[in-house]
């Protein structure tokens, strides 16, 4: 055998099992991808995911405040506001923040209820620097005896 | 689903607003990225299949309310039907192992029953109002804590199950019976399993009324896991957190029951009448027991524009807790004439009755069309708000719908 017979023997090996590796590879590449996303999300359009999922705006949101409002929560930008996040939302929603209106002392009294009946902790020095928070921005209104009817949404019925 | 998203996209912050039923404090300042944060709610309409209208209050735990429009049909559907939940909905539910367990001080032997075990009772089929006794909470003031009901917690369903009194005779109970209490698989919000959410009752002779049932369907199904499957204790005309969900015991006690949300303040107001924004000591507050008279309109809904000489149909339900509704009126000039409408009997007691009325109004202008109901006692609901209370609870003042004629 000459030589040169030799060295293209040794080429076809080299590229044959260069192929077989780069199969393997990629193969091995792919079942690593499919385990850790098996929706195959990565190749959905971008904006398709965004609104399906929503877990991924939440964290993406987290931490982040927009024109005053903390997006993650929706509780508005304030002293505290941290404070609230850590210690009120862990155990229930924001929205029991957001609907509620009180002053300082309307907020102590839901806190000490939440710490008598529902396992809330102990706050300590935290507890003023929260109730000043949820009492400045989230205050009592006045109502009245009963209020105008407001945001009408006028439709045509004929 | 995708409607709901779309109608998202589309609306305005006022429109949401409005639907919330209260304004967005600092809507102003709400930046557009917040929205889709809405969105994340979608959750909740697929999995516990809502109507689009249905309205969030809190998603831990999850409690959501109609509104008055989507309320028009006689027998609510799952789908329009508020939710209210103390703790968190309990998941994978056995139904073949299920056991409702009879037991307390004024039963002698306690006994339980498998689901098919219930059914071999007498069968009952009743239509019952179930309604939030914070329903309507939103507009008290000063403000009261809680969930911010506006007036769409209420609703009634087609209820199937047996007789709680035969039950209770099946076991046997003790002549010292004075309440029921129960007890049910959903879990607290803490996290601590040795807490209940919630464990409310029933005064015995409540308990062996004819409608009072512990039901295991709804509108002819399976109840649906959010309201309360796979069984539910149904009593009418109380507040709907008597209607315990989910329930696997049962307890006969020779005492009222004191389980958690019977005490303190929850579901109670005060004994005698107190000014607004009043501090009530706890041994001043009373057990709410019959919900008091109310009605809702629930066509057309709010915002219709109409034309000049035509004839607007209204309709809606009333109902007044334990009693009947006796009278129903409406009043296009803020109350100062009030006119007949046609009232329906109830399909059976503790149903809510279909109500409707014909109104030509006068001329162009803006109108609100108000809604009253008297019941069998005399007592109608009040124009303004009723008594102020801690809790704010029992809120039956009128409702109103704005109506334009062009």
């Amino acid at each position: 055998m000459s030589d040169e017979k030799i060295l293209s023997i040794v080429k076809k090996i080299y590229r044959f099992t260069l192929s077989v590796f780069i199969i393997i590879f990629t193969l091995f590449l792919s079942t690593i991808y499919y385990y850790n996303d098996p929706t195959l999300s990565l190749l959905i359009p971008k904006e398709e995911k965004n609104i399906t999922s929503s877990k991924s705006v939440q964290q993406k949101n987290a931490g982040i405040i927009q024109d005053g409002i903390h997006l993650e929560t929706g509780l508005i930008e304030g002293e505290g506001l941290m404070l609230v996040v850590q210690n009120c939302t862990s155990c229930h929603s924001a929205k029991m923040i957001t609907q509620n209106r009180a002053n300082k002392e309307g907020w102590r009294s839901m806190i000490k209820w939440m710490q008598q009946t529902q396992n809330l902790w102990d706050l300590g020095e935290n507890e003023e620097k929260i109730i000043d928070y949820l009492s400045t921005n989230y205050p009592p209104q006045k109502k009245g005896r009963r209020a105008t009817l407001t945001n009408i949404e006028w439709y045509n019925l004929d | 689903m995708s409607n709901r998203r779309d109608f998202i996209k589309k609306s305005s912050l006022a429109t949401i607003s409005s639907i919330l039923g209260v304004d967005i404090v600092f809507a102003k300042n709400l930046p557009k990225d917040v929205l889709p944060l809405l969105l994340q709610e979608e959750g909740f309409y697929t999995k516990f299949n809502k109507h689009k209208d249905m309205v969030i209050l809190n998603d831990r735990p999850w409690n959501a309310e109609a509104q008055a429009h989507i309320l028009d049909d006689e027998i609510t559907p799952s789908s329009k039907m508020f939710v209210r939940n103390n703790g968190l909905i309990p998941e994978n539910i056995d139904v073949d192992n299920w056991n409702l367990t009879i037991d307390g001080e004024s039963v002698n032997t306690p006994k339980s029953y498998t689901i098919s075990e219930l059914k071999k009772f007498p069968k009952h089929t009743y239509r019952l109002t179930l309604e939030c006794g914070g329903n309507g909470r939103s507009e008290f003031n000063p403000p009261a804590k809680g969930n911010q009901w506006s007036i769409g917690a209420v609703s009634c369903a087609e209820w199937t199950g047996v007789r709680l009194r035969d039950i209770l005779e099946d076991v046997g109970i003790n002549q010292d019976a004075v309440y029921i209490g129960y007890y049910g698989a959903d879990t607290h919000l803490s996290g601590n399993p040795e807490k209940n959410p919630i464990s409310r009752g029933m005064p015995i002779s409540k308990a062996l009324m004819d409608e009072t049932i512990i039901a295991y369907a709804m509108n002819g199904e399976n109840i649906p896991l959010a309201h309360g499957f796979p069984l539910r204790l149904v009593a009418g005309g109380w507040p709907a957190s008597v209607s315990g969900k989910w329930i696997n015991k049962l307890v006969v006690r020779n005492k009222i029951h004191d389980g958690a949300k019977m005490g303190g303040q929850s579901y109670r107001v005060p004994c005698t009448a107190v000014a607004p924004g009043s501090k009530v000591s706890d041994d001043q507050m009373c057990i709410i027991e019959s919900m008091p008279v109310k009605s809702l309109i629930t066509y057309p809904k709010s915002g219709a524009v109409i034309s000049e000489n035509r004839t607007l149909n209204v309709r809606g339900h009333a109902w007044a807790g334990e009693l009947k509704v006796n009278k129903m009126e409406y009043s296009i000039d803020f109350g100062s004439t009030w006119h007949r409408c046609e009232l329906k009997a109830p399909h059976n007691r503790l149903a809510w009755q279909r109500w409707s009325a014909n109104i030509n109004f006068p001329k162009k202008g803006y109108y609100e069309v108000w809604a009253r109901a008297t019941d069998t006692n005399g007592t109608m609901q009040p124009m303004v708000l009723p008594g102020w209370n801690p809790k704010g609870y029992l809120n039956n003042a009128c409702h109103r719908i704005a109506i334009k004629v062009n």
